[in-house]
C-alpha cells in the first residue's frame, strides 16, 4: 500500500477534491454487464415505472463505486482502502435522454486515527438529493 | 410476515472457488469509468506494491450478492425476494482482491429485525482466498419491503 498523501499533511476538516460523475442509461447497460446486476428496474422503464419508481435507476452499487473514487484518486492507491460503508437513502434517476443523471461527489476527512489511517465521511448528491447516506470510508495514508 | 429469528447467526457453506481474472477487472472499472492504473496496468500495481492487478473497492461485491442471494432465497427463511432493496453495503478489507486470486464466500445471516412491516436481514460474507486467508468481509443489508394491502 503505498498512498501518496500523507498523515501528517491533513487535518480533520480537508476537503478531497470533489468530482463529478455523467450517468446514462449506455453507462448502467455497461454496468449491470460488468458486474452481472441485471435487475430489470436498471434498465426497463416500463418494468420500473410497475413497480413503483419513477423511472429507471441507477444500480445502488454504481453510485457506490463512483464516490470511492473521490478517496482513491486522492490517496493515490486504491489499496489504501481499509473500510468503506454507505447507506442507499435515494435512488439516482436516469432519463431516458442524452443527458442522464450527474452525481456529484465530495468528501472531507472527518478523524484522524491511529496508525496512519483518517476517516473520509463522503456526501454524493443527484438532482439536490442526498442518495447516499452514512457514506465514510477509512484510508491508510503514508 | 415476521422472518424465523432462529435464522441469526446460520452459516452457510463456502460458494466454489471464483477466479478473479485481469480481463474482469479492467471490464469493471471501464464500467464504472475508472482509470486508474493499478486496475489495468500490472507494472503500475506493483509500483504501488501489489503483486498483481488490483480490483476496484466495489468490484468484489458481484461475488459476495451471489453467495448472499442464496441465502435469501432459502425457502426456510421465507423472505420475500422479490420486495428485496440494497438497504446498506459495507466492506472490510485485510487486502485488496487481486487477479489470480481464488475467492470463496461463506455467508452468515447476523440480524433479523422487522420494522413497520418491513423484514431487514443483515448478511455477512467472509471472502477467503485460496490459502484461507481472509481478504475482504462484506456486510448487506437487504430489506423486504412490506406487502401492500390487498
Amino acid at each position: 500500500m503505498t498512498a501518496k498523501v500523507s498523515y501528517g499533511s491533513v487535518e480533520v476538516g480537508t476537503e478531497l477534491p470533489a468530482q463529478s460523475f455523467p450517468v446514462t442509461r449506455a453507462t448502467l447497460v455497461q454496468y449491470a454487464g460488468a458486474s452481472g446486476d441485471f435487475n430489470p428496474i436498471h434498465w426497463n422503464e416500463k418494468f420500473a415505472l410497475e413497480v413503483g419508481l419513477p423511472d429507471v435507476i441507477a444500480h445502488g452499487m454504481f453510485t457506490m463505486a463512483e464516490a470511492i473514487r473521490v478517496v482513491t484518486d486522492w490517496a493515490g492507491d486504491p489499496g489504501a482502502v481499509i473500510d468503506y460503508g454507505v447507506r442507499f437513502t435515494k435512488p439516482v434517476v436516469v432519463p431516458n435522454d442524452d443527458k442522464g443523471a450527474l452525481i456529484e461527489v465530495s468528501g472531507k476527512v472527518a478523524a484522524k486515527l491511529e496508525d496512519n489511517l483518517v476517516r473520509v465521511d463522503l456526501v454524493a448528491m443527484c438532482d439536490g438529493k442526498k442518495v447516499l447516506g452514512m457514506s465514510r470510508a477509512v484510508v491508510r495514508l503514508a | 410476515m415476521a422472518l424465523d429469528q432462529s435464522f441469526v447467526g446460520r452459516t452457510y457453506p463456502p460458494t466454489p472457488a471464483y477466479e478473479v481474472g485481469r480481463e474482469k477487472i479492467r471490464e469493471f472499472a471501464e464500467a464504472v469509468g475508472d482509470s486508474h492504473p493499478a486496475y489495468v496496468d500490472v507494472e503500475a500495481a506493483r509500483a504501488l506494491g501489489h503483486p498483481d492487478v488490483i480490483a476496484p473497492p466495489t468490484f468484489v461485491f458481484s461475488i459476495t450478492y451471489r453467495a448472499a442471494g442464496e441465502v435469501v432465497q432459502d425457502p426456510q427463511l421465507g423472505l420475500d425476494y422479490s420486495r428485496v432493496v440494497h438497504g446498506d453495503q459495507k466492506f472490510s478489507y485485510v487486502r485488496p482482491v487481486r487477479a489470480g486470486d481464488r475467492l470463496t464466500v461463506t455467508s452468515t445471516i447476523e440480524a433479523i429485525k422487522s420494522l413497520a412491516g418491513n423484514d431487514i436481514v443483515d448478511i455477512r460474507g467472509d471472502v477467503h482466498d485460496e490459502a484461507g486467508e481472509l481478504v475482504v468481509t462484506a456486510l448487506t443489508k437487504l430489506v423486504a419491503r412490506a406487502a401492500e394491502e390487498a
